[in-house]
């Protein structure tokens, strides 16, 4: 590598969401090396943009709950137990398959409920007990899946009007369908936090929580907004995931906390709170879901798929924390009276 | 180990915090058995000095040698290892123990002892007590001890574990005349035992007498250094603050001037009782007291950060709600906490946010923000405060600790207060950027703000304030017009 073009480059790449865009479009040179003939078709192309909005949108909602400096480990509960909601109003109350477009929309409105219902739990154990939310929502996400399975008998749901396919396999001005709902969602959620006051006040909780305070910030308001965000998220991706599997069950999708916390911190969100951006949440999606197909097509196992994600997470934090200690300040004298 | 190597030696030392020089090119030695004073303001790098010396912090730059030998790291341990004790304000003994077993932790700490052992906790704790010519019960637990006792125990502590400096952290300002002379003679038997003693302060004259040599702080800098003989209450004073004349009090306040805010027996069990206080439109007033005074706990409870079990604050003649920070500051009332990098600031954070979060319900257009009317807001106060920033868009810890203040204040006075609390308003802070932030407190009285300002420093308090209340045990014993209060005056009331 040459110094030359080194000062223009290297402002660029001080920004982490350039460093990610690099490392996305090298990942995917690698994989359209690898397996050139399966990796560059557009059928790989299709069946990718089909795949990834399910736990994009789970990210995102992990994204937000750590911008506050903490997370939702319940996404995966929520997601299942409110697209079992939807499945069961769809087989037990509306008439079976011939049910009309109304009852979907009531399905899904009833699932969006339970996100919010379900993210309110969250956010006032959290906001208004004081639980750490690494705790309060890996006991939650535990109920939310417990109550799927007592719904559910932990068998899967199905038989649904055709309509249920739209949302997770149908296209719209040939884009998927789930491709848009993740990009509308992505876009608001980009928007609400640079845009507004909420989400301007999200990033200064998670920058320091105890001047928040002091500077009469409305925590625990604030709090519970963002994790009714957050569950109303889990929700969508819940939906996303019945309509692609054509039924909902109590485990779907086990893997996708672990994916989408390593999409967040990979995307340049700061465990501790305060720092992410929305574009660099979606470069890490694309980034993950060329590795994933890539990793599929060249015939690797699911098993060693979750132990180069966990391996990953541990290495992207281990670069990214180098990089924030340097950032962060020092601690404050202990001085003056703390009664 | 040579007899004539200095106990410590630090050669061209020098220590940054997010933004300020605490510490610059400082050269520092003391050798057994002498006793040294540093002296300096707040915010000189005194603690900052302590910090390096207890192992602590570590400098950025410069040589750090204990007996001879330089330290290529120093952790707590090693300077614990090497007899450096440091005995802070607070003393930070064990409350719900013995005498005899805050005497005796540090050193059944350093032997690894694996059992409590009761006689020999009492013997260790006995010997140390007869080094230093006291006699206590020793049984007896440390909370219901007096200041001056709780302090003879550290000092037992430090020795327990065969410490040969001992660092004293303000030793006097807790303590009675007679406390100091009896501390004193102490201060002398050990000197004599070939102890070292730094006392850090920013009020030597007591000590002086059995100093040998005084180290005046200023800004990061050795600015004096020689023999205690050469120096006076007067000129460690000039020393410390580069200047001669103490500030001027504060403008008259207006005769009539209307009632703005009442507190009425203010009680919160363990921190402060029946608290009453009225503060005018366009008064400065001054709430001093020692570290436990319940002083901060008052700012905070104004503030809704500590609820108060009974009592009353009426703004206007409008109850303000009580333990909710929020209504607080809705009702009129802001708060400038006292440690700024922890309750302040949002340090990563940019310049232009720090000051626009407390206004951004007021820049709602719907679910937008207006950002562009909120920046120039924000950039308007930090123009009219005058923060010294080449980049309003650059983090807030790029600044220096006076340009960090008057970010926090920027926050608060775009919202319009009535009343602001100012919790230590310069702790931390230059001397020249201290003239200028008591030169905005004395503005925004003018314009009719009422103003509370908490603090230790007694010159900063003469100098801003109309009225200065004490607080000694959360009870406010004193309520002196500030034209007629004296340094040492108030000094003695603190203690009493």
């Amino acid at each position: 590598m040459t110094a030359a073009p080194a000062p223009r480059w290297g402002r660029l790449l001080a920004q982490p969401e350039a460093r990610l865009a690099l490392i996305m479009v090298i990942v995917f040179a690698l994989m359209a090396a690898l397996a050139p003939d399966r990796f560059l078709t557009g059928q790989n192309a299709t069946s990718m943009a089909f795949q990834f909005p399910e736990f994009a949108i789970l990210a995102l909602a992990i994204t937000i709950t750590m911008l506050t400096g903490g997370i939702d480990l319940s996404i995966v509960g929520i997601a299942n137990c409110c697209a079992i909601i939807s499945s069961l109003i769809l087989t037990r109350l509306a008439p079976g398959v011939d049910a009309g477009i109304g009852w979907l929309l009531l399905s899904y409105l009833a699932a969006l409920a339970g996100g919010a219902a379900a993210g309110l739990f969250n956010g006032v154990l959290i906001a208004y007990l004081g639980l750490p939310p690494i705790l309060a929502t890996l006991g939650s996400g535990l109920i939310f899946t417990g109550l799927a399975v007592a719904f559910t008998g932990g068998t899967a749901v199905m038989g649904f009007p055709a309509s249920v396919a739209w949302l997770g396999n149908g296209s719209l001005m040939g884009l998927p369908v789930p491709l848009i709902v993740f990009g509308v969602l992505a876009a608001g959620l980009s928007f609400v936090l640079s845009r507004t006051g909420f989400g301007l006040k999200v990033q200064m909780f998670g920058a320091n929580p105890l001047a928040a305070r002091y500077a009469a910030v409305d925590i625990e308001r604030l709090l519970l907004k963002v994790y009714v965000a957050s569950g109303m998220l889990a929700a969508v991706a819940g939906l996303v995931i019945m309509s692609r599997a054509n039924s909902a069950k109590a485990d779907y999708g086990q893997s996708y906390t672990l994916l989408a916390v390593l999409i967040a911190v990979l995307g340049g969100v700061n465990p501790y709170g305060g720092y992410g951006r929305v574009i660099g949440v979606v470069l890490a999606v694309l980034t993950m879901q060329f590795l994933s197909s890539g990793l599929n097509m060249l015939q690797v196992s699911n098993f060693a798929r979750e132990f180069i994600w966990g391996a990953l997470l541990i290495l992207v934090m281990v670069i990214n924390t180098r990089n924030w200690r340097r950032r962060r300040a020092p601690a404050a004298a202990p001085k003056g009276e703390t009664r | 180990m040579a007899d004539d190597a200095p106990l410590v030696e630090m050669t061209g030392v020098t220590k940054t915090y997010a933004g300020i020089t605490a510490l610059d090119d400082v050269d520092f030695l003391i050798r057994p058995g002498e006793a040294v004073c540093l002296a300096g303001e707040n915010g000189s790098g005194k603690s900052t000095l302590i910090k390096l010396l207890a192992g602590v912090e570590w400098p950025d730059r410069g040589v750090i040698a204990l007996d001879g030998l330089a330290q290529a790291a120093m952790t707590p341990t090693t300077a614990a290892a090497a007899g450096i004790a440091v005995i802070f304000q607070d003393f930070s003994l064990f409350p719900n123990l013995s005498v005899a077993e805050n005497i005796a932790f540090g050193a059944e700490l350093a032997e690894g002892a694996r059992f409590y052992r009761g006689r020999r906790v009492r013997e260790i704790a006995k010997r140390t007590l007869e080094r230093v010519g006291v006699l206590m019960d020793l049984s007896a637990p440390v909370e219901t001890l007096p200041v001056a006792h709780k302090q003879l125990v550290a000092i037992g502590r430090a020795l327990a574990s065969n410490a040969r400096l001992i660092v004293m952290d303000e030793p006097t300002t807790a303590l009675t005349e007679r406390e100091v002379r009896a501390l004193l003679g102490i201060i002398r038997r050990l000197k004599a035992d070939g102890v070292a003693v730094i006392f850090v302060s920013h009020k030597l004259a007591e000590v002086l007498e059995v100093s040998e040599r005084v180290v005046v702080l200023r800004n990061g800098r050795v600015v004096a250094e020689g023999p205690a003989s050469g120096f006076d209450a007067r000129s460690l004073t000039r020393h410390m603050t580069g200047r001669d004349l103490a500030e001027t009090g504060p403008a008259p306040l207006l005769a009539g001037a209307p009632v703005l805010l009442k507190v009425e027996g203010l009680s919160k069990a363990g921190a402060f009782h029946g608290v009453d206080f009225t503060l005018r439109g366009g008064e400065v007033l001054g709430i001093s007291g020692l570290l436990g005074s319940g002083r901060t706990a008052l700012a905070k409870a104004l503030f809704g950060l500590v609820t108060p079990e009974a009592g009353r604050v009426v703004l206007d003649g409008r109850d303000v709600p009580l333990g909710d920070p929020l209504r607080a500051a809705e009702a009129g009332i802001g708060y400038v906490p006292e440690d700024r990098l922890t309750e302040g600031l949002f340090l990563t954070q940019s310049i232009l946010r720090n000051v626009a979060v407390g206004r951004v319900a007021s820049h709602a257009r719907g679910p937008f923000l207006d950002l562009g009317g909120l920046a120039a807001e924000a950039r308007d106060w930090l123009a009219r405060l005058r923060v010294k920033a080449p980049d309003a868009e650059a983090p807030v810890r790029s600044l220096s600790g006076g340009n960090q203040q008057r970010v926090v204040l920027a926050r608060w006075l775009a919202r319009a207060p009535r009343v602001l609390v100012l919790n230590g308003p310069s702790v931390g802070v230059d001397v020249g950027s201290k003239a200028e932030i008591h030169a905005i407190i004395a503005d925004l009285a003018a314009q009719g703000l009422g103003v509370i300002v908490i603090s230790d420093d007694l010159p900063e308090l003469l100098a801003t304030c109309h009225r200065i209340l004490v607080m000694v045990e959360g009870r406010i014993v004193e309520d002196i017009a500030g034209a007629e209060a004296t340094e040492e005056g108030l000094a003695r009331r603190l203690a009493s």
